[in-house]
């Protein structure tokens, strides 16, 4: 059971789930994002072998509309 | 042709637009569209979680392969932030080193906060972006932001959305002096003729984002910008004549005028 802050919100997940496994089960594996992982880039190209650990902070961002 | 030279890449419009503000990614769209611009701002925010994921996106509006988009660091009150924001942004944009950064120092007026903006810059500089950045009218802290290795240099001209126009022309064009860069006005235009004056005083582009967004008929006020960038650029090319308080130079001979009757009196 691992426990990960994601965007501000806490969530918990029976195991320690690679980043693209986390994408696929917030919807979000289409999308365009970016994903910072307690403070530094998790490059797209390894979202497939970074497997996330317990209390890890997660920032996911997509480009929206500003001056 | 009168190109705009950014990091080495040649633009044909100097006017550059955000992306905030709008109704909805059609009138985004067709804004953008009206006003010529190439080069569009947009912000890195934290992705809804949960939303539905066929929901359109606004790089789906304004796609990377048609316009540069511009990732700003809007939000950010600390260096550490807007460095962070920018290298989530280039991550996002598949690598894409141009960036703009703003580092806020107030929320209520949103001026830029220089000295933690020259500290981003240095760190973003070294990280190979290539930096648009947002700052005061400081001409001391323009060249600053120069020599740390910036590719455009972008006073305010008045607050971030107050449309006050350009409050501030002899700074500018002090900036404008020293520079060896490119000069845009970043903030404070609200309407045509305050695009023009800033091309007047020798910029080399504008970027605008409420005064289109926020205008009545925001796609005929993108035309109107775009028109306003033009004129502005020409005449500063054309050289404009000078001003005086009077010059006893009128524009019709002196010679050869008609008699004046004298009147007779009674």
């Amino acid at each position: 059971m691992i426990s990960l802050t994601i965007n501000g919100t806490a969530r918990r997940f029976d195991d320690p789930l690679t980043v693209a496994e986390l994408l696929e089960r917030l919807d979000l594996s289409g999308k365009r994002i970016a994903l910072e992982r307690n403070g530094e880039i998790v490059p797209r190209g390894s979202f497939r072998e970074q497997r996330l650990a317990d209390g890890d902070k997660l920032e996911v961002v997509v480009a929206v509309g500003g001056g | 042709m009168d190109q705009l030279i950014i990091a080495g890449k040649s633009y044909s419009s100097r006017l550059l637009v955000g992306t905030g503000k709008y109704k909805d990614f059609e009138q985004t769209r067709t804004a953008v569209e009206a006003s010529g611009a190439q080069i569009v701002t947009v912000a890195i925010r934290r992705t809804n979680i949960g939303q539905n994921p066929n929901e359109p996106s606004l790089l789906d509006a304004l796609p990377p392969s048609r316009y540069t988009i511009l990732p700003n660091t809007a939000g950010c009150y600390t260096a550490q932030d807007a460095v962070r924001t920018l290298r989530l942004a280039r991550e996002l944009l598949d690598g894409h080193a141009l960036v703009k950064l703003e580092v806020l120092g107030d929320p209520r007026t949103l001026y830029p906060n220089v000295v933690e903006t020259l500290s981003a810059a240095e760190t973003l500089v070294k990280e190979g972006f290539q930096v648009m950045v947002y700052t005061s009218d400081d001409p001391i802290i323009a060249k600053r932001l120069e020599e740390i290795g910036c590719v455009a240099v972008m006073p305010l001209a008045s607050l971030i959305g107050s449309g006050m126009g350009i409050l501030n022309p002899y700074n500018l064009q002090i900036i404008i002096e020293n520079a060896k860069l490119p000069v845009l006005v970043d903030a404070g235009v609200g309407t045509a003729s305050d695009a023009a004056i800033a091309m007047e005083l020798g910029c080399d582009g504008v970027l605008m984002n409420t005064a289109i967004a926020a205008a009545k008929d925001p796609v005929r006020m993108a035309s109107a910008m775009r028109k306003a960038v033009e004129a502005g650029r020409e005449a500063y090319l054309a050289g404009r004549m000078p001003k005086k308080l009077y010059s006893a130079s009128p524009s019709s001979p002196t010679s050869g005028a008609i008699a004046p009757i004298q009147n007779k009196v009674a």
